[in-house]
């Protein structure tokens, strides 16, 4: 903008955010605009580091799996299951069949409401607000459902390391089935609004295309992959609680539509089919769950002894709701872990926002930005605070970093 | 992209919205059944019995709301301020006993599979907003 009116000059730029009525999480846009086309699109994430991991350094594990239920308020399970599996992996427990199966179960009801949630969020950025109330509406007989079986509606609190901390009761069990049943009775009415309805169509059919290349090679996961048509599932590619007795498959969007475009409108049948094989999976568990034990071991003090015993570094994983979640974690011997690492699904998701976002229209923004299922909240791990100064941190200097502060740890 | 007479037929929403007129509303209108001018005044008259709050949705009956501390079988032998994540109990030294801040506390339960006297439970309280962190309410002994 050298010369002239610098209102005049095009391209000119557009900033969205941190805070911003479009978005429903901080994150910085910067758009450079052609008249009401995108050119070129920019963000910076980074606007709510909470220190989360640093808080976990200073407790044990059963206490951080408290804490793991709060890095996101919609995956109250996910979080704490990968970190679960994490420790337990390290501690070589094995967990309890019934356990897996109930970790499953909860898991499953999770990814249905968040994916309710999320649809009712997508209608309201298309300006469809009857319909966020209605699936917001549909939504609650699932957190009923997982207020009933756990005892709160958003922080879970069930999993424990080496098992659950509840059991699904033989009472339970008619709720349950009542709540799968009304989302049977509903899903065909649910797909009819979302997926005939003009005002969606002409909004979301090819808008925001993310082609299986890009999706492959940005490394994104979850429901944005699978609708670009990369067949992927951590359920599925690498089981574990309880999926690996059950039959899944991945849900591809050319299933439902007969072909895969990549945009929004695919994003939308993907999260929406889900929610139906979600409640198959909760059926099969149910009918194969065996009876036993929830615990590795019900003595805490004995389970806190046991960390002081473990040695090692392990991953667990999990398909959140938005994707693939990762925990990594550390223990010396000690009670604390000497290392935590969380990256949540959002976070490889986020870099697809580019080619979804440029040669779009400005009105579109808000729908694509939501159409990833963003959680900026879960996926800001890292703050600088010190000197106030900007500057992009390169790989190598990233990896020197790492190194430092893993000699510091050590020492 | 569709026609515009197209458009006009594929909305299936409509007949759900005209149906919606007759239902219910799905939501519990708490805690009076119609907005009262001002809500604390609303409460205020509740206290002194002029009015009666209208009921909120029901709490399951593994619900975990404000905690209960029985200090008679309480052997102080704090851990259960050891297990607590938020750090929320402390140790009265001089009565071996505990408190507990309910501002801090997450209600995760935690506390109460730990006590090896069942001293803490958790209730189906959940009413706490409070001004003051530090009121009588909010801190169990
Ligand atoms: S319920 Fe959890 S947070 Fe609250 S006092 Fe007990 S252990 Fe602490
Ligand atoms: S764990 Fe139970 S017995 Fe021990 S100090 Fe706490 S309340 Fe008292």
């Amino acid at each position: 903008m050298s010369d002239g009116n610098p209102a005049k000059t095009t391209p000119y730029t557009v900033p969205i955010g941190p805070i911003h009525p479009a978005l429903k999480e901080p994150v910085m846009f910067t758009f450079r605009m052609n008249g009401e086309q995108i050119e070129k699109a920019d963000f910076a994430p980074g606007q709510t580091h909470r220190g989360i991991e640093w808080m976990g350094m200073r407790r044990n594990p059963i206490q951080i799996v408290h804490l793991t239920d709060r890095i996101c308020g919609i995956c109250g399970v996910s979080h704490s299951l990968a970190f679960a599996r994490a420790v337990e992996q390290i501690m070589e427990i094995d967990v309890p069949e019934r356990a897996d199966y109930i970790r499953a179960i909860i898991a499953e009801f999770e990814r249905i409401q968040s994916h309710l949630l999320w649809a009712g969020m997508a209608a309201h950025e298309l300006g469809f607000d009857t319909l966020l109330h209605l699936t917001w509406r549909v939504r609650e007989q699932a957190m009923d459902t997982i207020e009933l079986l756990t005892g709160n509606r958003v922080n879970y609190g069930i999993i424990q390391i080496g098992g659950v901390r509840r059991d699904i009761t033989p009472d339970q069990h008619p709720a349950i089935h009542e709540c799968l049943d009304y989302y049977r009775d509903l899903q065909g009415k649910l797909l009819r609004i979302f997926l005939e309805d003009a005002t969606i169509q002409m909004r979301c059919r090819d808008c925001g295309i993310l082609t299986r290349d890009d999706a492959l090679r940005l490394c994104t996961v979850g429901p944005t992959a699978r609708a670009s048509g990369v067949n992927m599932d951590v359920r599925v590619d690498f089981p574990y609680a309880a999926y690996g007795d059950l039959d899944i498959e991945p849900i591809l969007p050319d299933r439902y539509l007969g072909e895969t475009r990549g945009d929004v409108f695919d994003r939308i049948v993907v999260r929406l089919l889900e929610v139906e094989q979600s409640a198959g999976i909760i059926r099969q568990c149910l009918d194969v769950m065996p009876a036993g034990d929830i615990l590795w071991e019900t003595k805490i003090p004995k389970i806190l002894a046991a960390f002081k015993k473990a040695h090692g570094e392990a991953v667990g994983r999990h398909e959140a709701p938005r994707g693939e979640v990762l925990h990594y974690v550390r223990m010396d011997g000690k009670e604390h872990p000497t290392a935590w690492k969380v990256k949540a699904s959002s976070y490889s998701n986020l870099m697809s926002w580019i080619p979804m976002l440029e040669g779009e229209q400005i009105a579109d923004i808000p729908i694509i930005v939501a159409s990833i299922d963003p959680c900026l909240s879960c996926t800001d791990r890292v703050a600088v605070v010190r000197g106030g100064r900007r500057s992009i941190m390169t790989k190598e200097e990233l990896h020197r970093l790492s190194v430092e502060k893993t000699r510091r740890l050590m020492r | 992209m569709l026609e515009c007479g197209d458009a006009m037929a594929n909305l299936p929403m409509i007949p759900e919205l005209l149906k919606q007129l007759f239902r219910q509303p799905a939501t519990n209108t708490f805690p009076a059944k119609y907005l009262p001018p001002s809500v604390t005044g609303f409460l205020k008259m509740v206290s002194r019995g002029e009015a009666a709050i209208h009921p909120p949705v029901a709490t399951p009956p593994e619900f975990r709301g404000k905690i209960t501390y029985e200090p008679e079988g309480c052997i102080g032998c704090s851990l259960c301020v050891k297990i607590c994540p938020a750090h929320a109990i402390e140790l009265v030294n001089e009565t071996k006993t505990i408190r507990i801040y309910v501002s801090q506390c997450i209600f995760c339960s935690q506390c109460t599979d730990m006590c090896p006297k069942g001293s803490l439970k958790m209730s189906d309280e959940f009413l706490l907003a409070d001004e003051d962190r530090y009121s009588d309410n909010l801190i169990v002994e």
